[in-house]
């Protein structure tokens, strides 16, 4: 990926904080920079309630930012009108990650991915309507008798297709992916990884591809955004930064897979202790400082900005 | 020759619905040694649960255990009254359940919920028993015990509240712990220090473990044997290096084929292609037979019976049978 990139999505030092009573909040995206490049797999990894859902959905618009703005190609989402905003909004979908909860129970298939086609009414007629529906349940797999069954008929694998096609129905630029797979067993979970890929590279989407499953990153995305408690620790190509972590959270994240393999175990592992602090009152300096082995003074006190290291961009006083 | 500590034998735990019998688990054989960890692996519904809260008589209406015998030391659990069996459950088996937050009472304080089943099932007053939960707290890393003794569970982030229900599970010094995907619902670093956690336990106290979980991982990392599940049978058991490096059953091939490897990438993942099937409508045959690789006539019309591989290995297939014949 060498040849220029073009951005889709930017966003400049975008905050979210979600009050808690008058005086205290959550902060839980905290002053962060992102840029996501047309035709790529953008993954935001990081542990619950490291605010990898929340970045996803604010860059969408589907949370109003505290501060900070969203451009999507030379566009400034942010603070857009509804109706402004409408246009940009089919250029953006999404994928859930509970597919039980996601599709409406009372809707048969045809309906749900009918849905999004209709309310933008990009079909002229009914025939129209069915036959784009057909053609996007042949393009995820979901065999065209289904069309008129209803979402408890099927197994979550077949469901979360069923959610793709509603979310590619548009032909959207930007598909954010909400931990698409963890609902699903492991055989059903590659299954649905190669659709995901075979979809991008058919319709040329760009994901933002949110997972705390480090090792289904690795599989589907090119660059990788490791947060921790709201802020951007690393961010980078996937192969660099799974090859050498720079932050040490990062490589703590890294260590802590279960390997399934059975002579890799014994070995002593550094585990990371502790919990994650609250994000109602992050640590000052380093967010990171109270869990990190390698913490000197300067990271209780000074807050470290990304910068440029081997190639990515790390967010460490030491390296 | 280990000692057994679990012996189940040819359990049947069926659930019976108006729209018909789904066998949960079919017909299903294991072993735990004394002082080992033993990993049942397996998708969603394929009865690994089911198996676990057979032990412990769990099932819940309209499931219950058909047939089969679940021997804890030579006595079998099933033949027992009710009254035995609350003494059993508790004091020489205990289970941690995958959701940390649902097991736990949300209107008492944790430690006075860990100290209930001292009072339970030992004769000690409360204020000994309270010295005892602190000193299980300790041993299971939650720090400040004392502190932490008063808290509710909503106080608590999920890896404490896991490390409660462990200290509760530990508290009567059990023979058995069974633990229902233990780390399911935690985070990778918190999943890590749980799993470090229940290893040390067994090692130090000479514990054994039932070790339910779906991710190869865990069971690699933890278990000394391994049994894969699949609709409500066992399809293989072994040791853990034999199954790990030498899989003879095109389901678990399939499984361990499935499991992405962050140093060598490819472009596509090997899948395992179709669903599980429905436990109330079973194939005649082998019931992985229509998603198999290597299905042939046979595996259509009758059911494989479990294949001796020597050494403890065994699989349920037709494949050694036929290659053996072939042979000949």
């Amino acid at each position: 990926m060498s040849e220029e990139k073009k951005v889709l999505l930017r966003c400049e030092h975008l905050v979210k904080e979600f009050p808690v009573d008058r005086k205290r909040s959550v902060h839980a995206v905290s002053d962060i920079d992102l840029e996501i490049y047309e035709g790529e797999c953008l993954a935001l990894v990081g542990e619950s309630g490291c605010g990898k859902s929340t970045l996803g959905r604010t860059l969408i618009q589907l949370h109003k930012p505290t501060s900070g703005d969203v451009w999507f190609k030379d566009a400034k989402i942010s603070g857009m009108k509804a109706s402004e905003f409408a246009p940009y909004r089919r250029q953006m979908q999404m994928i859930f990650q509970d597919p039980y909860a996601s599709l409406d129970p009372r809707m048969n298939v045809h309906d749900i991915i009918a849905e999004p086609l209709v309310t933008y009414k990009v079909c002229a007629n009914k025939e129209e309507l069915t036959k784009k529906v057909l053609e996007l349940m042949d393009a995820v797999g979901v065999p065209r008798d289904f069309l008129y069954r209803y979402p408890h008929q099927f197994s979550g694998g077949q469901r979360q297709r069923i959610g793709i096609a509603r979310a590619i129905a548009l032909r959207p630029s930007l598909v954010i992916c909400d931990e698409p797979v963890s609902a699903l067993d492991v055989s059903v979970q590659s299954q649905v990884l190669n659709l995901l890929k075979d979809i991008q590279a058919q319709y040329g989407l760009t994901y933002l591809f949110i997972s705390h499953d480090l090792s289904v990153v690795r599989f589907i995305s090119n660059r990788v955004c490791v947060m921790f408690l709201g802020r951007v620790c690393e961010i980078g190509d996937s192969a660099l930064i799974y090859e050498k972590p720079l932050h040490p959270y990062t490589k703590f994240l890294m260590n802590a897979i279960p390997i399934a393999d059975p002579h890799l175990r014994g070995e002593e592992k550094t585990l990371l202790e502790g919990e994650l602090p609250s994000p109602i009152n992050p640590p000052k300096g380093c967010r990171f400082h109270t869990r990190c082995p390698y913490a000197t003074e300067k990271c209780r006190t000074e807050e470290p900005a990304l910068r440029e290291v081997d190639g990515r961009k790390v967010a460490c006083h030491m390296a | 020759m280990d000692e057994m500590l679990l012996e189940i034998k040819h359990l049947k735990s069926y659930f019976y619905t108006r729209k018909g019998v789904a066998p949960a688990v079919d017909d299903v054989s294991l072993q735990v040694p004394k002082g080992k960890i033993v990993g049942i692996v397996g998708e969603s519904g394929c009865g690994k649960s089911m198996t676990a809260k057979s032990v412990m008589d769990l099932l819940k209406y309209p499931g219950r255990v058909a047939d089969g015998e679940i021997l804890l030391e030579g006595r079998d659990l099933t033949k027992l009254s009710a009254k035995e069996k609350r003494k059993v459950r508790g004091e020489d088996i205990s289970m941690i359940f995958q959701e940390p937050m649902t097991s736990l009472n949300p209107v008492i304080k944790v430690g006075k919920q860990v100290r209930e089943a001292i009072l339970i099932h030992q004769k000690m007053d409360k204020a000994e028993a309270k010295k005892r939960v602190i000193e299980v707290f300790r041993q299971v890393g939650i720090s400040e015990p004392e502190k932490r003794y008063e808290c509710y569970p909503h106080e608590l982030s999920g890896g404490l509240r896991q490390r409660v229900m462990i200290a509760m599970a530990m508290v009567c010094r059990p023979k058995l712990m069974i633990a229902d995907e233990p780390t399911t619902a935690l985070d990778v670093t918190i999943e890590a220090q749980i799993l470090k956690l229940m290893k040390n336990l067994c090692d130090t106290t000479g514990m054994s473990c039932l070790l339910i979980s779906h991710n190869l991982g865990v069971i690699a990392q933890m278990c000394d044997y391994v049994y894969v599940m699949y609709a409500g049978k066992i399809v293989e058991q072994g040791d853990v290096f034999t199954l790990f490096d030498h899989p003879q059953h095109p389901y678990t091939k399939g499984l361990l084929a499935s499991i992405i490897h962050l140093d060598e990438l490819p472009d596509r993942l090997s899948t395992i292609p179709g669903v599980v099937p429905n436990l109330m409508h079973l194939p005649e045959g082998c019931a992985f037979c229509g998603r198999c690789s290597e299905a042939m006539e046979c595996c259509k019309t009758k059911k494989p019976e479990l294949h001796d591989l020597g050494d403890g290995h065994a699989i349920r297939c037709f494949l050694p049978a036929e290659r053996e014949a072939a042979h000949e």
